[in-house]
């Protein structure tokens, strides 16, 4: 039996809809993006409705994450950070739960989309150039000019122009290629144990060795899936700290 | 030699990235440990370092994985 480890990400429209030669049809990823902030919003409201001294367990949750968050921002982008709290809370709980939902068996993994992670790459550059420039008026090209001599500058303003450019890219890649390489990998494993099940004899016995590994990487992947969360949280507060202080600030 | 089989060749060779990234992990996680050995009073200050170190450089093997993609499916 043949099974494409690709086969897992293939964008399936579940009500087609055309508008103006456009292909805007609800899809499967579209449906577990619902249902991710759905279920980040459900859990919020729930967790602060009945607000006490002596937190519950769903309260002290929350209080955690934002606590969490918090610190995140304080320690990479300081006290005016903190500005941006909501902003960077959202896309942490978002990327952070379209993870651990696409971990769930059968359910689409959204972020495995470049399509998704470059449109929250680009949110998060659009707001580190707009925080900069309404922050620093046209001072803010000075992040591209690093304190050095002029014969230096005329290298190294092209490499921090680049730098900043690629970012978006970077940014929105590593996320992608780390669930896409992630989930293929699973697949490749749950492959195998189809194969040496269906094998007959001592080969369907042995069949328990990919499962383990499965579960083993399961549990790799889930550190994974909240590392990267966490990178791409901690690395927009290190983008939106260079637009705040420039190059003052470290 | 056909385009075919060049195309998994090329596909092949990207994976050679993952050379780096496997050396630059080692090195991130080797240098923490044995910086957090000689001042453990220091080790957790550093964990968001280290994650973030470990992410930048795991990324660049992933680079060479998208290029792997890229010549097998987009091509």
């Amino acid at each position: 039996m043949q099974i494409n480890p690709m086969e897992q990400f293939r964008v399936e429209p579940i009500i087609p809809l055309h508008i103006a030669g456009y292909d805007v049809s609800f899809t499967n990823q579209a449906l577990v993006m619902c249902v991710v902030v759905a279920a980040i919003s459900i859990f919020m409201f729930i967790a602060t409705s009945s607000r006490k001294l002596v937190p519950s367990r769903t309260q002290s949750l929350a209080e955690i994450s934002y606590e969490f968050v918090g610190d995140m921002i304080h320690s990479a982008a300081g006290e005016e950070g903190f500005k941006f709290f909501p902003f960077v809370f959202t896309i942490f709980f978002f990327v952070l739960f379209c993870n651990f939902f696409g971990l769930i068996p059968g359910v689409f993994t959204v972020t495995s989309q470049i399509a998704v992670t470059f449109a929250l790459a680009s949110l998060v550059i659009l707001a580190v150039i707009v925080t900069g420039f309404m922050r620093h008026g046209i001072g803010f090209l000075k992040l591209f000019v690093p304190k050095a001599p002029l014969a230096l500058l005329f290298l190294l303003v092209p490499i921090e122009l680049i730098s900043f450019l690629t970012r978006p890219i970077s940014l929105s890649v590593r996320l992608f290629a780390n669930m896409l390489a992630g989930h293929t990998m699973l697949k490749v494993f749950a492959g195998f144990v189809i194969a040496l099940g269906g094998a007959g004899g001592i080969l369907t016995a042995l069949s328990i060795a990919p499962m383990l590994l499965i579960i083993a990487i399961t549990l790799l992947e889930l550190l994974v899936a909240f590392l990267q969360a966490y990178v791409f949280a901690i690395l927009t507060c290190i983008y939106l700290s260079e637009a705040l202080h420039l190059h003052d600030h470290h | 030699m056909s385009v075919e089989a060049a195309k998994m060749i090329g596909a092949g060779l990207a994976c050679i990235a993952l050379v780096g990234a496997g050396a630059g992990i080692g090195n991130v996680f080797g240098s923490y440990l044995s910086g957090a050995l000689r001042n453990p009073g220091a080790a957790a200050s550093q964990t968001t370092n280290l994650l973030l170190g470990f992410a930048l450089c795991e990324a660049t093997g992933l680079f060479g994985l998208v290029i792997a993609l890229l010549i097998l499916f987009a091509f």
